[in-house]
């Protein structure tokens, strides 16, 4: 018996708190049921090291900050075929952005300098470069469908996967909000 | 003996018109603003520095209606009713230009919502929801400005205003101190309180807290609030503009 072909879904956490895969997480018995149309294929909360080169629906949460987020964001755009930008970090910087009010050498002067008192300095390896600038995801790349909420609740993650995996666009704006 | 009712102040005598809102036949009288009628009638339609009670503005542009054989969009909140008017209130035109509006007022300052004390009860957020503005696509200006917490019991953070200036009228027309005033011009247009001092020292000030409860976004806040937790109430303002017209 040949087995319907399931729809793969890759995520990725780029600068957020994770606080969206939580509550992807917070599906609960829900992502049982998911498992059986979508196979995740990359993600933080699977095993798998690498994206691979074709992916149906690609999860975004976070900002982009730093020059790895800009080349995960660019590559989720180039190996996905339909993007999300999931959460209010990815939809419109929220508060990662809010670095963007100083400059940046004055920001990382305070995080690793002025309240620090063992070996006070700038990291110079193993982290990637900050942007001097925060964005939010469409703001370097394309994407197609925006859900607010900080972070937005399971309940709305499982509107918008069970619309999509029906076929239809959802609206997200009718459950969802800025900072909800 | 008991005497026949007699109305205090009849007013002047004004006409009563008919016209159209989204084909609803509305009645009203002449001097009313189209954003009033809707409202008496039960139209929604979206308004930011509008609050009843205080006199028009028309600053915010989102109560923009359409009236048929005009070709521009008019303010509905400073635009009086007249006889066989037909009014568009939600056409996709109005749509467009009222996300447009919300998105560049979200990029001039910061609203990052989620941690606000205004948070789920702003009603700038509420109409980016209403108005399904799900995402800002010009470039966010990242501007810094002041936050004045020398009041002993409120916060002005000018990053969150929107320069509706109800805050300035109610200060005005209702507590009648006349603290709050507006300065500069474009992006660096801001409220100030008296001669742009810190509010804490401001003399004329009542601390009646009225601007507080008109602000509508987490611009005037009490201090002491957590995100979310700063609720507002500003029902009392048509009940004391009703009772000043009295006196």
């Amino acid at each position: 018996m040949s087995e319907a072909k399931k729809i793969t879904l890759a995520t990725a956490w780029l600068d957020g708190c994770s606080g969206c895969h939580m509550s992807f997480l917070d599906l609960d018995q829900r992502l049982i049921e998911l498992a059986e149309k979508v196979d995740v294929v990359y993600s933080p909360i699977v095993d798998t090291k690498a994206l691979p080169d074709a992916v149906d629906v690609g999860i975004l949460e976070g900002a982009v900050s730093t020059e790895e987020d800009l080349h995960k964001a660019r590559m989720f755009r180039q190996r996905c075929q339909f993007l999300i930008s999931l959460g209010d970090c990815a939809v419109s910087g929220n508060v990662p952005s809010m670095r963007n009010m100083f400059d940046l050498d004055d920001v990382l002067d305070r995080a690793f300098v002025e309240n620090v008192q063992a070996q006070p300095g700038r990291p110079s390896e193993s982290l990637p470069t900050l942007l001097r600038t925060v964005l939010p995801i469409h703001h370097v790349v394309q994407v197609d469908l925006f859900v607010q909420g900080c972070p937005p609740s399971a309940d709305t993650i499982w509107q918008v996967l069970t619309e999509l995996m029906a076929g239809n666009t959802p609206d997200p704006t009718q459950f969802t909000r800025f900072g909800a | 003996m008991t005497h026949p009712p007699v109305a205090s102040n009849p007013g002047p005598k004004v006409r009563v018109v008919t016209l159209k809102i989204d084909d609803h036949d509305v009645g009203a009288r002449e001097t009313d603003s189209i954003l009033e009628i809707a409202h008496a009638n039960g139209i929604r339609i979206p308004a930011l520095c509008y609050l009843d009670g205080l006199s028009t503005w028309g600053a915010c542009r989102l109560c923009m209606v359409e009236i048929e054989g005009v070709s521009k969009p008019v303010s509905a909140c400073s635009t009086t009713a007249s006889e066989g008017m037909k009014i568009t209130t939600n056409s996709e035109r109005l749509k467009r230009y009222r996300r447009m509006i919300l998105e560049l007022l979200f990029a001039e300052r910061n609203h990052v919502c989620s941690v606000c004390v205004s948070n789920g009860h702003c009603e700038l957020q509420d109409l980016a929801a209403e108005c399904g503005m799900d995402h800002v696509r010009v470039p966010y200006r990242n501007a810094t400005y002041n936050i004045d917490s020398s009041h002993d019991l409120f916060r002005v953070d000018h990053n969150r205003c929107v320069v509706c200036t109800r805050c300035v009228r109610v200060c005005d027309e209702i507590e009648g101190a006349h603290t709050w005033d507006v300065m500069g011009r474009g992006v660096n247009c801001q409220v100030i309180t008296d001669l742009n001092q810190p509010w804490g020292d401001s003399q004329s000030c009542t601390s009646c807290g009225k601007c507080v409860q008109v602000c509508p976004t987490g611009a005037l806040v009490k201090k002491g609030t957590a995100a979310g937790e700063m609720e507002k109430h500003d029902d009392f303002v048509p009940y004391l503009a009703q009772m000043r017209k009295r006196q």
